[in-house]
């Protein structure tokens, strides 16, 4: 094998005074090979983005390196001053970034932001800059490349953004390229985009590249050589195809296992169940910008003419990349938005036309969860009494609600103990619990889930499938599980309707869309799942 | 932009017609005779000249048509007559006008300047000792009582040093023109200008400082240095510009005190203008004089405003091209 | 509440100003005591310099009047009004501020119209033309400092309900069945007791300065010995005894000072954004 290109070796990069350990990164050594990607894998927390940082100098305030080596074309990186890292950092070294949005310059167009790549190492005229920040953009595949680079960042969509992020960090044609989380903002089919580009990039050029990521999708796509990272620590190295076939470690074992599977399975189909919410003709429009005289306003048409049914014990996932409205629909059933048409009949009453106490009181039988488990529970309010709240508004007395309570924290496996609890005190995961046991408080029929796990790490994930598809057999509740991810909707839901651009573009059995979708909508979606063509070649 | 401006206008001509009307009412709220209110001083003006009021403004007709008599005299640019001055109110007030634009604009910029390049130096040196030594002094000048601090620096530059003239607006008698006459007003416009400036350049400089610290922990500017590009560039290019936002923000909200500080300025160094009267007003108890200034002063800081909104428009692209 | 208090203590120039502010309140409340006589009394001969005699400290004014006794006095007013009028102005603003943020539409473009005409009159000179107009008395003085104070107070619970409006943990409150009342009393307001805190001490300040500059002018009330007077007072004077419009100004200046610091350190132990949940 060829000699590395970038060496770390018993590297230690120190955490500020009070955090929850000493040590970031303790005591990692690997290599990066020319023309090879190899991702870093991790929860969050792990330390697997500050190797990486410590390698371009650009660790966050108070944390530093204090130990081991970063070996680069033969010197230490640690070593280096900060006017020799700044000769490599974009010339050498390159990094793109997880916000396409917040890393560029919100006030500069894109050209000139390309265009200082150069001007920081004093190369090309500024003429020459412009044309080759053009030829760049053409490169990644940004369309109308001339009109884009006039264009300022808030005009283009979140893929062009990383696309020029990518051209950005290509123009010195580093030997390095550092990918931190590169796709997780965004959409399904534009993360398959993207993660396509950088691949033949790095081909063409043989570029290293280090790509840092949590999904282990993304891994099965791209990587060619694994580091799994764990409390600051590599817990297994190896090839792509070793570790995520015959993982070693126990973390990385548990990690591959609650990836959620994409095999939908057939049968349990809800034929011949009585529906219990139906909904027809459900619009909403909303209208963005423009003022009383003089600017015209945006019309976006959110959620358009969509029809659904769903079962008594069912799952019907809501599926959908953002912006395609599936989010609006689940607002417009529980009426936190009020649409402009159409009906929502829920145990024989319209909730599209409720209001005031009638409105009040239907809402008992449908309940939500979900999705951001800091925000999701009021920080000045005692666990007890978030979980208590409902039941009394509804008149049930203070003892009796509590009482309720305590029942509802050990259905969802938590200490009774927790009512005298803040919700500061709890993990992502138990807060979720929380939110579970609040939306249970009322007795629902239906619960609407709104990307309820999608805030979550993956094997906490997991975890909370797992009790929610439990808590729906005991309680013979209905669900409406509405998610961007197809994983989870693939091991969730017993019925999918895939969502674009507010319409419902297909509806079926959830094994039926996943193997024969119909629609080349749901198609693309669906082939844009990373890791499912080895996932399909390891069952088939 | 030519629609944006006229937009601005436009809402600026309603919340000039929403203040008359507060104008109005205010004069009718006042205890007393609105017609002896309008006049002044209870009993100084004589029967004459309060008949003759109640006869412009229509004192015995309904409340609303009052208004619209009120209205339409303003549009005129007719804001009544000052019984003690003995002039229309309008003139008066146009006459001195000049020296108080003249102040504020000078106050504006100095304070603006001299805040942000405090604020951004601050930032630079955080922690350090010539941060600590401009976080202070900007935490006492923004606890210092404007006219204190004029009457502190008369006292310390005029009355002892005897550098500069801690009166009026240029010297009397001396007849000064051309350049000269400008030296002389410069002169005199140091000291009231910096210390009405003095609070917001402090107001300008926490902002500025707090708002480059918050920008240089922004996701772009770890990219402007992944780039590898200077400190210095990315500093100014990169985290300057995008700190001065709420910056102008804030400078185009508070043009509003800083005319109203005029008033203790103009009051302290004899500076003769619109503040000026506004205290002369209230010496005599010229209630028309006083609403009369209050309007246009009202007028200056819609005009402030407006600046500072083209001005933030011309910064961020995202308002100009959206 | 110990937790708050680490924090607070952690900035050095907050316990200063807050030893600051509990000098000048224990001189407010003990006047009567130190200094028994009527600040308005005549004690001595006029411009009596100060530091010549020990009976008083800092000299007598124009009227020969004692001015240390003019200084505790005129800390009861200061107090009294810094006080009194940001409450008042938390009484305007809130309302507004919280039914224009949750309720949002028309009521918010009404509501913040309205606040928007109050914030761009300039504050100082509509203060005068108020106390001018309905003459000059503690309470119209109050009473013209809250209403042109209560606009950032409006803008900024409207900011915070808006934000908070669309938290998860509203919405809810929303499907739990609580009305729109409990969910703004319970859920919404106590989250934003923070900002409003930090707020309203640094409005103390303003307010502080603000009767001062009415005072200054001659609009103080007339049976009040007030900062802002004194200083007025001395100001054709100041040739002959700068001590007149020192000493008062001083006065002003470290309360304001001693308020800001507080508010700071008020900041920085109750401020949300410093306690961001960490990665």
């Amino acid at each position: 094998m060829t000699d590395p290109v970038l060496s770390i070796r018993n590297l230690k990069v120190a955490l500020p005074e009070g955090a929850d350990r000493d040590f970031a990164v303790n005591d990692v050594s690997f290599d990066l090979y020319p023309g090879e990607i190899l991702c870093i894998v991790g929860e969050s927390g792990s330390g697997k983005s500050m190797s990486a940082n410590a390698a371009m100098g650009l660790l966050p305030d108070l944390v530093r390196p204090v130990g081991g080596e970063i070996i680069f074309e033969g010197t230490d990186v640690l070593k280096l001053s900060e006017a020799q890292m700044m000769k490599l950092r974009g010339k050498k070294v390159a990094m793109i970034f997880q916000e396409p949005m917040s890393a560029l310059n919100p006030l500069m167009r894109v050209e000139d932001q390309i265009a200082e790549v150069f001007e920081a190492h004093n190369l090309l005229t500024p003429r020459d800059r412009a044309k080759r920040a053009i030829e760049l953009m053409t490169e990644v595949g940004i369309p109308d490349p001339e009109k884009a680079a006039r264009a300022y960042p808030f005009q283009l969509s979140g893929g062009q953004r990383q696309r020029v992020m990518i051209a950005m960090a290509l123009a010195l044609e580093p030997s390095i390229l550092i990918a931190d989380e590169p796709t997780t903002a965004l959409d399904v089919t534009t993360q398959a985009q993207i993660l396509e580009l950088i691949r033949n990039l790095q081909e063409e050029r043989g570029m290293a590249v280090m790509f840092i990521t949590h999904d282990f999708g993304v891994v099965a796509e791209i990587a060619d050589r694994v580091a799994v990272m764990q409390y600051g620590k590599i817990v297994e190295a190896g090839t792509a195809d070793d570790v995520l076939d015959n993982p070693q470690h126990e973390y990385t074992r548990k990690l591959i296992a609650a990836i959620p599977k994409l095999a939908a399975e057939a049968g349990a189909a809800a034929a011949g169940k009585t529906p219990i919410l139906e909904v027809e003709g459900l619009n909403k429009t909303y209208v963005t910008g423009g003022s009383l005289l003089f600017s015209k306003p945006r019309i976006v048409h959110a959620v358009n003419n969509v029809n659904l049914t769903l079962a008594e014990g069912e799952t019907l996932g809501i599926v959908g990349e953002s912006g395609s409205g599936k989010s609006s629909v689940g607002r417009c059933l529980v009426r936190l938005m009020q649409p402009d048409s159409g009906t929502v009949r829920l145990a024989g009453h319209d909730m599209a036309q409720l209001s005031g106490a009638a409105l009040r009181e239907a809402r008992k039988s449908i309940q939500m969860i979900f999705q951001d488990p800091y925000a999701s529970l009021n920080p000045r309010s005692k666990v007890g009494r978030i979980i208590a709240e409902g039941p009394m508004a509804h008149g049930v007395s203070k003892t009796e609600a509590y009482g309720r309570a305590v029942k509802l924290l050990e259905m969802v496996d938590l200490d009774a103990l927790a009512i005298d609890r803040y919700p500061h005190e709890f993990s992502g995961g138990q807060r979720q619990r929380i939110g579970i046991a609040r939306a249970l408080a009322l007795e629902p029929r239906v619960i609407i889930a709104d990307e309820a796990v999608s805030a979550l790490d993956v094997s906490i994930q997991a975890q909370v499938l797992d009790l929610l598809a439990d808590l729906k057999e005991r309680l013979n509740l209905a669900l409406i599980f509405i998610t961007h991810d197809l994983r989870v909707a693939a091991q969730i839901c017993d019925r999918i309707a895939v969502m674009q651009n507010g319409k419902v573009v297909e509806t079926g059995p959830a094994h039926a869309i996943f193997n024969n979708p119909q629609s080349g909508y749901a198609r693309t979606l669906i082939e844009a799942i990373p890791g499912r063509e080895k996932e399909l070649a390891a069952a088939g | 932009m030519l629609r944006f401006i006229l937009m601005r206008l436009g809402k600026a001509a309603i919340i000039l017609v929403a203040i008359l009307t507060l104008n109005f009412f205010l004069i009718h709220a006042a205890p007393g005779d609105p017609a002896a209110v309008m006049a002044g001083e209870a009993g100084a003006a004589d029967a004459k000249f309060i008949a003759q009021l109640r006869e412009q403004f229509g004192l015995d007709k309904p409340l609303l048509t009052q208004l619209a008599i009120y209205l339409k005299g303003v549009l005129q640019l007719d804001l009544g007559y000052s019984y003690r001055q003995q002039m229309p109110v309008a003139d008066l007030i146009f006459s001195r006008l000049p020296a108080t634009l003249l102040l504020t604009m000078t106050a504006f910029v100095i304070s603006l300047l001299l805040g942000t390049v405090a604020g951004v130096l601050a930032s630079a040196r955080v922690g350090k000792w010539s941060d600590t030594a401009i976080s202070t002094l900007a935490l006492l000048f923004y606890a210092t009582p404007l006219y204190w601090a004029a009457l502190m620096a008369v006292l310390l530059f005029s009355v002892y040093f005897n550098w500069l003239p801690g009166f009026g607006y240029e010297t009397v008698g001396a007849n000064y023109t051309g350049l000269r006459r400008v030296l002389d007003i410069g002169q005199h416009l140091i000291l009231p200008a910096t210390t009405l400036g003095l609070f917001f350049m402090a107001v300008y400089m926490r902002m500025t400082r707090a708002s480059m610290l918050e920008v240089s922990q922004l996701d772009f500017v770890k990219t402007a240095r992944a780039k590898g590009l200077k400190p210095s560039i990315i500093q100014r290019r990169h985290i300057f510009r995008n700190a001065m936002l709420p910056v102008v923000t804030l400078a185009g909200l508070q043009a509003g005190q800083l005319v109203g500080g005029a008033v203790l300025t103009e009051t302290v160094f004899a500076w003769p203008g619109i503040g000026r009267l506004m205290f002369e007003a209230l010496a005599q108890r010229d209630y028309n004089l006083l609403l009369g200034v209050f309007f246009v002063s009202s007028a200056m800081v819609l005009l402030f405003n407006l600046i500072t909104d083209i001005l933030y428009r011309f910064v961020d692209p995202r308002i100009r091209v959206a | 509440m110990a937790d708050f208090w680490n924090r607070f203590s952690r900035n050095r120039g907050a316990v200063i100003g807050l030893a600051l502010l509990v000098i000048v309140i224990l001189v407010a409340v003990l006047a009567p005591l130190l200094f028994p006589q009527s600040p308005w009394r005549m004690v001595q001969r006029p411009f009596l310099a100060p530091f010549s005699m020990d009976q008083y400290p800092l000299g007598t004014d124009a009227l020969g009047r004692d001015v240390i006794s003019g200084l505790a006095y005129g800390a009861q007013v200061s107090l009294l009004v810094g006080l009194v009028s940001t409450v008042a102005a938390l009484l305007i603003g809130i309302p507004i501020g919280a039914l224009a943020g949750y309720f949002g539409g028309w009521m918010d473009d009404a509501l913040m119209r309205f606040t928007e005409f109050f914030q761009t009159v300039p504050s100082f000179a509509l203060a005068i033309v108020l106390v001018a107009i309905f003459e000059p008395s503690i309470q119209s003085i109050i009473a013209a400092i809250a209403i042109v104070s209560w606009p950032p107070v409006a803008r900024l619970v409207r900011g915070e309900v808006l934000s908070l409006r669309s938290r998860e943990y509203v919405e809810a409150a929303i499907l739990s069945g609580q009305t729109s009342l409990t969910i703004i009393l319970r859920q919404v307001l106590p989250n934003t007791i923070s900002p409003i805190i930090v707020l309203a001490s640094l409005m103390v300040a303003t307010a502080i300065l603000l009767e001062s500059s009415l005072s200054f002018l001659g609009l103080g009330d007339p049976n009040m010995m007030s900062w802002g007077y004194m200083i007025g007072a001395a100001r054709t004077v100041i040739r002959q005894a700068w001590w007149l419009s020192f000493f008062p100004g001083v006065a002003i200046l470290l309360t304001v000072l001693a308020l800001n610091l507080i508010g700071e350190g008020l900041n920085d132990a109750l401020n949300p954004r410093l306690a961001r949940r960490g990665k």
